[in-house]
């Protein structure tokens, strides 16, 4: 028997892709239970308070009406606690807001109540018969205001080795006095996540202890743990199932108001709710990257050597929860500079708590250490490219020892060559076509190469087919297929007879989808798990075949119907009588990583070069040309692969060009409120991206090589983009997003 | 979404009637603004009129004009051969507008009638005399960076977002509108209102009055037109701005000229001061910029509109140009 084709790297089709395009993928919200009721939330309409009073008596009387449930008639979950009932202790993210334990309003749409009817449109309805009377108080939605109450982390205060707390490399701000140097000022604003899916759940209480969700969440383990705590439930008892998710770029990483209220509700009406936010409640209750401050001082020989770096950022969190993300990573140990200085701080806002959004710290952080290092370049009178080249560093100087694998030099040079940068002029606003100025930029991106702990388990079907289960989800990476990939390869299978499947808290345990880590994690666990099944399978023969005792697990072959050996075609265990055996095939491993990873610092790094074109009149930006290069170790599927690091690029068109969810401070709510008011980016935005990977296998994150592609897509793309927005008009934009208004 | 009646109309005559007859009915065809408007409770009409029945689809020549039908689709329009010939201005601003989707639904009465998309007058916890006369403009002191630089009262400041009316305005478009007293016609550039002291009137139609057509007067516009939108992203975005522009040039001397601008206020705005000192002149980018500068007298700017001054004459000048190369 040939051997099948290797299936590793291979731009295999999406093993669920026929599903999602026919319809026949399930998403959270379209789980039709019987006697389902559809539940709609009322959000407050101020930002910081207390309901003074709540009338729900002409929504109770609406047609179709089974509960009106606010803080005053709501069940109390046992594990359930007040946010922020302890304010010199604010928690830090992984406790979500529950609703209706008490009056307190934080946040502008904190839900106030839930309406729960036999349809959604009678939900619809009631809910806006509603009517709260608030006792207002004074509130703070403005970060730029509220910079002089920054405070350093909990986290940071505890552990002062925390990558929240103040960094210190050679002199303190040294900087300032640099011969050659440069302090500028960056703002992100916030961004919202918005997936196509909204948020949405489907809670069904099986049994008065055993709670059933269909939930739109990266996490099915962690939002199991989330509410069996919160009810006071054995995890055992409560099941979460997301085999679908229409995307999330970090915004369904956190357990939300509306999971709760969902769950509060179905206990309430003893029925299966279902509970879908508008667009408009995306905005409010389910994260965003929030708006960040920053200011960079840097300090460089005439030469082109950085002397010196002082990154300081301020980050927007809740009153009742510290949100905290890597801003300041990058800078730490991107470039080679003896003296750095790092502060991170939080203003505390009475918005709702911002989450993880793609790339998430470490893409607001890159915007200002990517357009600096173009300032810089530009000071110097340098090619930013020779600048980084001049500035790059061998190992890691943050914490002093050799990178895992870096082939950031090979990315620098492929996507200068795609992009054309050579036709890149020092001086702005050189290079134009008619009414269109033209400029070129690059922006370099970087993130851990994270891998954690996970289980896999596999099993023989008697047909042959070999099944393996993970809780993990597949938010739209493609990590059915990539997982599919791996088994096909371990066990010499086609991938036809691997079935993966994903999305159950029943099934092996396995972390959240987040953080670029999956395949790095889960990736090796389901390389073990076919491992142990081939061995486990050998064993099972061995009974009725001596001929596979003695066998080696590598000569041990799945033949269509049969377990047979190579070079022994004699030997022959049918599938029908191994699965007959006492026990099962079944079998599940953990994996973790070794120790070998402590002495190395492992990244996957990005750049990304843009072309723009910025018309002179009307300051329209046009990204011609977007070119992604990544060192992310070994490629499982180029083509699910490149399609995150298109995604990620159009993200960054995002970020650059047009995100921006605005708040009207004096009422302390969003005027942004659908995607008609908050832009992404539309088709015509985007050029075709080219990707180009190193696709070399890392020699420590695991043992198939992989480092992680998710956020460095999006990670470095923005300054690129503001960079060449730079190059072709001179005009340095260091308040995101860059709109014509900013140009003209 | 409130509960409503819904009634199809099958005869313009009953339509009329039973809008004029219920200051709670209004008429619906595409839908494409009133249901998102109902969705969010910001209009809470009882009884919905569908009109989609009704004969009124037609694109025909008549009496020297082309008259549009009332509920000609969007997209229809702009790719009827007549008016692709006859007015490509036209063709141009509704490409422009929102998406195919859209356009394949909404239609040329609809579009008209589309209110403003101030995010003041959408939420319904804010305050909007628009939305709710007495309550006060929550742009005037707040986010207003779409907001208007003309026309402008203390009372509203929301400009509108119609791309198609611009166009129309330009065109000497005529509406024409049957109603409970009968048949009339409506000059287009007196059919949108400013907001004065009654900004929650976005037009000058009487209740029940229905738009039948919309008449466009054969003109010399056929060659020389553009219509430049300038917008967050390519495509699918209200606009910051927008210019239409129409010249009629003879041997490289503008015998004629029509200028009009969108989302500078309460209606499409025609810059006819303008358009006078095109006329007669060469066409030339430095003429193009003194009509510029004359157009944009008397604009005024809030808070965060202010990058609406500066580029304003800018993309009026490149919608000459284009225009002109055109």
């Amino acid at each position: 028997m040939n051997a099948p084709e290797k299936k590793i790297g291979a731009p295999m089709n999406r093993v669920d892709g026929r599903q999602k395009v026919t319809g026949a993928a399930k998403y959270a919200a379209e789980y039709d239970l019987p006697n389902m009721a559809y539940a709609v939330l009322v959000g407050s309409t101020i930002a910081k308070g207390r309901l003074s009073s709540i009338d729900t008596k002409a929504a109770e009387r609406a047609p179709g009406v089974l509960a009106v449930i606010t803080h005053l008639n709501a069940p109390k979950a046992p594990g359930a606690k007040p946010a922020g009932k302890d304010p010199s202790q604010p928690q830090t993210v992984g406790s979500a807001l529950q609703v209706f334990l008490d009056d307190n309003i934080r946040f502008n749409d904190q839900p106030i109540a839930v309406v729960v009817a036999d349809t959604l449109e009678r939900a619809r309805f009631a809910a806006r018969l509603v009517k709260a009377q608030y006792a207002p108080e004074k509130h703070q939605t403005n970060l730029e205001a509220n910079k002089a109450n920054a405070f350093l982390p909990t986290q940071a205060k505890k552990n002062p080795k925390s990558g929240a707390a103040d960094y210190q490399r050679g002199q303190v701000d040294a900087y300032k006095t640099g011969a050659l140097k440069l302090e500028a000022e960056y703002v992100i604003p916030t961004e919202v996540h918005h997936p196509m899916e909204l948020q949405a759940i489907t809670a069904h209480w099986e049994a008065p202890d055993r709670l059933t969700l269909y939930d739109k969440t990266q996490g099915t383990m962690a939002t199991r743990r989330d509410f069996a705590r919160q009810w006071g439930l054995p995890e055992a008892n409560v099941k979460v199932i997301a085999t679908y998710v229409g995307g999330a770029f970090g915004n369904a990483l956190h357990s939300w108001p509306h999971e709760s209220a969902a769950i509060i509700a179905a206990k309430v009406v003893n029925r299966p709710v279902k509970l879908m936010l508008t667009r408009e409640q995306m905005f409010t209750m389910v994260g965003y990257r929030p708006y960040t401050w920053q200011k960079i001082g840097m300090s460089a020989t005439a030469d082109g050597k950085i002397t010196a770096i002082t990154h300081e950022s301020i980050g927007q969190t809740s009153t009742y929860e510290e949100f905290v993300e890597a801003t300041l990573g990058q800078t730490k140990m991107m470039y080679e500079s003896p003296n750095l200085t790092t502060r991170y701080r939080l203003a505390a806002l009475d918005v709702g708590s911002p989450i993880w959004m793609r790339g998430p710290g470490e893409a607001t952080g890159a915007f200002a250490l990517e357009s600096a290092m173009d300032e810089m370049a530009f000071l110097l009178n340098l090619d930013p490219l020779e600048f980084r080249l001049r500035n790059y560093t061998n190992q890691d100087p943050e914490k002093n020892r050799p990178w895992s694998s870096k082939f950031l030099k090979e990315c620098y040079q492929a996507g200068a060559e795609r992009v054309g940068w050579n036709k890149r002029q020092l001086k702005p606003g050189a290079l134009r076509d008619g009414e269109w100025l033209i400029g070129y930029g690059m922006g370099v991106g970087t993130f851990g190469a994270h891998r954690g702990s996970s289980k896999a388990s596999a099993q023989l079907l008697p047909n042959g087919t070999v099944l393996l289960q993970s809780a993990v989800t597949d938010i739209g990476p493609g990590t059915g297929t990539a997982m599919t990939q791996i088994a096909a390869d371990t066990l010499g299978l086609a991938p036809g007879r691997i079935r993966f499947e994903w999305g159950n808290s029943d099934f092996a345990q396995a972390p959240t989808q987040g953080g670029s880590a999956i395949v790095n994690t889960v990736g090796p666990a389901v390389q073990e798990a076919c491992l142990a099944l081939k061995d486990k399978l050998r064993e099972l023969a061995a009974g009725g075949n001596s001929a596979f005792a003695s066998a080696k697990k590598e000569d041990v072959v799945l033949a269509d119907t049969h377990l047979t050996l190579t070079g022994n075609p004699t030997a022959r265990a049918p599938y029908t009588d191994l699965v007959k055996q006492a026990g099962g095939t079944a079998v599940t491993v953990e994996s973790k990583p070794s120790g070998e990873g402590q002495k190395v610092s492992m990244y996957s790094f990005s750049v990304h070069f843009a072309e723009v074109r910025v018309h002179e009149l009307t300051g329209e930006v046009r990204v011609s040309k977007l070119i992604s290069c990544a060192d992310a170790g070994t490629i499982i599927n180029e083509k699910t692969a490149g399609n995150q690091m298109k995604g990620g690029a159009v993200g960054g068109i995002g970020m650059a060009l047009m995100e921006h969810a605005i708040i009207d401070d004096r009422f302390g709510r969003y005027v942004t409120k659908d995607l008609a008011d908050y832009h992404v980016p539309v088709h015509a935005d985007s050029p075709a991206v080219e990707v180009f990977f190193v696709n070399k296998p890392d020699p420590y994150v695991n043992q198939l090589g992989t480092k992680g592609i998710g956020e460095i897509a999006t990670i470095g793309v923005a300054p690129a983009i503001a960079n060449a927005v730079f190059n072709a008009t001179g005009k340095r934009v260091r308040e995101l997003p860059i709109t014509p208004d900013k140009l003209v | 979404m409130n509960q409503f009646q819904y009634v199809r109309a099958t005869k313009p005559q009953a339509a009329i009637e039973a809008v004029a007859k219920d200051p709670n009915a209004r008429f619906i065809a595409g839908g494409t603004n009133l249901v998102d408007l109902m969705k969010r409770g910001v209009m809470t009409p009882q009884k919905l009129v569908d009109i989609n029945r009704l004969d009124l689809r037609k694109i025909e020549r008549q009496n020297n004009a082309l008259r549009i039908g009332a509920l000609a689709l969007n997209s229809t329009v702009a790719d009827d051969r007549q008016v692709r010939e006859r007015h490509p201005l036209l063709a141009l601003a509704l490409n422009a507008g929102a998406s195919p989707q859209l356009r394949n639904m909404a239609t040329v009465g609809g579009n008209m009638l589309q209110r403003t998309r101030c995010p003041y007058f959408y939420d319904t916890a804010l305050p909007c005399n628009k939305r709710q006369p007495g309550s006060g403009c929550g742009a005037l002191e707040g986010i207003n960076r779409m907001h208007a630089i003309f026309g402008f009262s203390d009372k509203c400041i929301a400009v509108h977002p119609s791309d198609m009316s611009v166009a129309l305005v330009a065109l000497d478009a005529t509406v024409q509108v049957s109603g409970p007293k009968g048949n009339r016609s409506i000059p287009f550039a007196d059919f949108h209102r400013l907001p004065g002291d009654t900004p929650e009137k976005d037009t000058n139609l009487e209740p029940g009055e229905l738009i039948t057509a919309v008449d466009i007067p054969d003109g010399p516009f056929t060659k020389h037109v553009h219509y430049q939108k300038v917008r967050e992203r390519a495509s699918y975005a209200f606009a910051l701005l927008s210019v239409a522009a129409a010249l009629d040039i003879d041997n490289g001397t503008i015998k004629a000229a029509r200028l009009a601008m969108g989302g500078v206020a309460h209606k499409p705005w025609r810059l006819t001061a303008a358009e006078q000192a095109l006329i007669g002149k060469p066409a030339t980018e430095a003429i193009f910029r003194q009509a510029a500068t004359v157009a944009m007298q008397g604009a005024k700017a809030f808070k965060h509109n202010e990058y609406k001054l500066r580029l304003g004459p800018n993309i009026i000048v490149q919608a000459l140009k284009t225009a002109a190369a055109a």
